[in-house]
């Protein structure tokens, strides 16, 4: 048993810690104490079930290891990796190695500065080992440490074209993180120098300091200053986007105890604000900035400003909602759903709707083409000529016109006035008796599968095309022509629908590949979630796509949704068709 | 004797006019000022199919009258499907129009009572 080793300048560090754990305390306990009664039973139930074994799993693979940032992006993803999960490895070695010095009782700043009180004792278990093993951890921390820098000046290293632009506040916040490592290294070859100790990495920079510098006046000043170094960084991390450090995992418990973000509770919000690494991966995704030159309503700026709570409700109505960002959001951030909390409700108590569908007919399958289906004529026709050749009992619900699916009111913020408009039309379904609602519109299949509560099966019409041709109800041949399939927001990214309507044009045409294609997909920039942008910005949009989607000449642009239809039309690039058509050209009589 | 008469002025005196949500829609959407009044938006319009006394189209010229009961009255009927915007041959964001007035109308109200 060693005397406990003491030296005023660990105080810094010690302070600085204790304020950041009590500040998580009191934070943590916080979120815990705001959320509704539901929320906490979920807790309850959760804390000690497999739920947060699986969530100490998420948390080694995501926080540490970056495996999602390493899917997007590989030279980011160790960058990330190294910093996080070396920094870890010091931490759990560092203990380690100072409790066995210890036998057990190290205080908690020893591990830190181990090398200053034990420079050059190797009798204790296993002291060569770690010494080597806190040297690897070391340089792999530098070498992301390094990456981090250069990304700085020269964001194309990590294969970036853009990175976030940085407050102030963070910027200090960023360079006491810089300097802790190389300080360490500094600090910790400085002592072995002075002893001839020291691993693979401190003994020959030891060595080397020895020869150049006055050492015995420098290791002393090197510890005071690695020491305040870490006080500033722990006392700036509560007020930085370092936050996200000690947010993520809580994020990720309360994720795997199921507890979901309300409309009326913004303390999962608040989490998942916090949890943002401001890594920039939204960025080069949002075709905002890469089509429109928009460089501040990207999800990494949006969420910068709820946080700072800066104006932000251009941002919120400046959104596609195309979900690119969410897709590759490396810790899981509900994107989507925090723009839309901050969409205001401007519709007036008032708002009472004077009209109503047309009489239900009593049938086995419901068809709902929605406002924009009326606007490509031809694939409605086309689905009525389906739908007559299926065999099946169906009423067209909206032929004549309806009742809106509600969705679009949604997307605009005004959800009282959306359960209105959805009541019409779940009334009119319920009427009809139907088992099957067929719609040809992503959008209204997206509401109608979330928000409806109905008891009956909701195919998008792709399924039920592809569901037909399976089934022998319509036969097909093939046509002489080469599709791109387009897949639409809603249909692909918003409901997970991408092999049925490949699967059709699989089978009436011939499909040729796209660059970017299923959750990589491109919005046509119609969406109607956007509630400001201008049309010559939407256009800029649609040419985009529709350059990626003509890379490989195909005859016809296919697409399931006639927003889509509509807005890729306009650019005039190539004929764009609803999958519907194609098949009605190629069934056979 | 030939049937004529010398007509009373049934002039509109448009200074009169209150402009204040006008002003604050156009700021917000300054698309508006391009709507050449072809009706285009009413002719494709979801509610105005289902409900033939709702015409989009007078939106534009309620605001600048500023006759705000008429216009609240008019704008409960929309269902903001966005089928109006698509078709705009002028690219006016109509759907943002309805927003926005609707948005100035309840602070405009809030603001008077």
């Amino acid at each position: 048993m060693n005397p406990t080793p003491f030296d005023i300048f660990v105080l810094p560090f010690t302070v600085g810690m204790s304020l950041l754990f009590a500040y998580l305390i009191l934070k943590y306990a916080s979120w815990i104490w705001y959320f509704d009664r539901d929320d906490k039973l979920k807790i309850l139930r959760g804390l000690f079930s497999l739920k947060s074994l699986k969530a100490a799993k998420e948390i080694f693979l995501e926080s540490l290891i970056h495996r999602k940032m390493f899917l997007v992006n590989k030279r980011l993803g160790y960058m990330h990796m190294s910093l996080a999960f070396g920094w870890f490895l010091l931490i759990v070695i560092g203990a380690v190695e100072g409790h066995t010095y210890m036998g057990g009782a190290a205080p908690f700043y020893f591990p830190i500065f181990f090398v200053y009180f034990v420079p050059d004792d190797e009798s204790f278990f296993f002291a060569r080992g770690f010494v080597q093993l806190m040297d690897a951890a070391l340089l792999l921390v530098l070498s992301g440490v390094v990456v981090a820098i250069v990304k700085r000046f020269y964001k194309r290293i990590v294969g970036m074209k853009s990175t976030t632009q940085l407050r102030l506040r963070d910027k200090m916040v960023l360079y006491s993180l810089w300097l802790i490592f190389p300080l360490r290294l500094l600090a910790e070859s400085a002592t072995c120098g002075l002893h001839g100790s020291g691993g693979f990495l401190t003994y020959p920079v030891g060595q080397l300091m020895a020869a150049t510098l006055p050492l015995k006046a420098m290791e002393y000043p090197l510890w005071w200053v690695y020491s305040i170094d870490l006080c500033l960084f722990f006392i700036g991390l509560p007020f930085s986007r370092y936050m996200h450090i000690p947010t993520e995992m809580v994020l990720i418990f309360f994720r795997n105890w199921g507890i979901r973000l309300k409309p009326d509770n913004p303390i999962l919000e608040e989490v998942m604000v916090l949890s943002c690494p401001r890594c920039g991966v939204c960025i080069d995704r949002c075709q905002l900035n890469t089509a429109v030159g928009n460089h501040d309503t990207q999800a990494v700026y949006f969420l910068q400003r709820i946080r700072n709570s800066e104006e932000h409700s251009a941002q919120a109505k400046n959104c596609l909602m195309c979900g690119r960002c969410e897709s590759v959001c490396p810790v899981g951030i509900d994107l989507n759903a925090i723009r839309l909390r901050h969409r205001q409700n401007f519709t007036p108590e008032t708002f009472v709707p004077q009209y109503n569908n047309a009489e239900a007919r009593k049938v086995d399958v419901v068809f709902f083409t929605g406002c924009m289906g009326h606007l490509v004529p031809k694939t409605k026709d086309a689905m009525v000529k389906i739908l007559n050749a299926s065999g099946d009992n169906y009423w067209f619900m909206d032929a004549d016109g309806g009742v809106c699916c509600g969705r679009p009111m949604k997307l605009a913020g005004q959800t009282a006035a959306a359960e209105k408009l959805m009541a019409k039309n779940r009334q009119s379904i319920i009427d009809s008796g139907a088992r099957t609602l067929v719609t040809s519109c992503p959008i209204c299949y997206k509401v109608f599968r979330e928000d409806y509560n109905l008891d009956i099966e909701i195919l998008h019409h792709t399924e039920y095309i592809k569901r037909l041709i399976d089934s022998g109800k319509i036969k097909v041949g093939k046509l002489n022509t080469a599709v791109a399939y387009h897949d639409p927001c809603e249909l692909g990214r918003g409901a997970g629908i991408y092999a049925e309507p490949r699967a059709v044009l699989d089978a009436v045409a011939t499909l040729t590949p796209v660059p970017d294609e299923c959750k990589n997909s491109l919005c046509c920039g119609g969406s109607l979630a956007n509630l400001t942008l201008p049309s010559a910005d939407k256009m800029r949009i649609a040419q985009q796509t529709m350059t990626s989607l003509t890379t490989n000449h195909p005859d016809v642009v296919a697409t399931a949704c006639p927003l889509c239809k509509k807005t890729l039309n306009r650019t005039q690039m190539a004929p764009v068709a609803d999958v519907a058509e194609l098949v009605a050209e190629a069934m056979k009589e | 004797m030939w049937g004529f008469k010398i007509a009373k002025s049934q002039s509109i005196n448009y200074d009169r006019n209150d402009k204040e949500i006008m002003r604050t829609v156009l700021d917000n959407e300054p698309s508006l000022r391009v709507c050449m009044a072809c009706g285009g938006c009413t002719s494709t319009c979801s509610a105005g199919n289902l409900l033939p006394t709702f015409n989009i189209r007078r939106l534009n010229t309620l605001l600048q009258r500023g006759e705000y009961t008429q216009l609240r009255n008019e704008l409960n009927n929309c269902m903001l499907c966005g089928k109006c915007t698509l078709v705009c041959p002028r690219g006016v964001n109509i759907r943002n129009i309805v927003l926005n007035t609707r948005e100035a109308l309840m602070k405009y109200e809030s603001d008077t009572i």
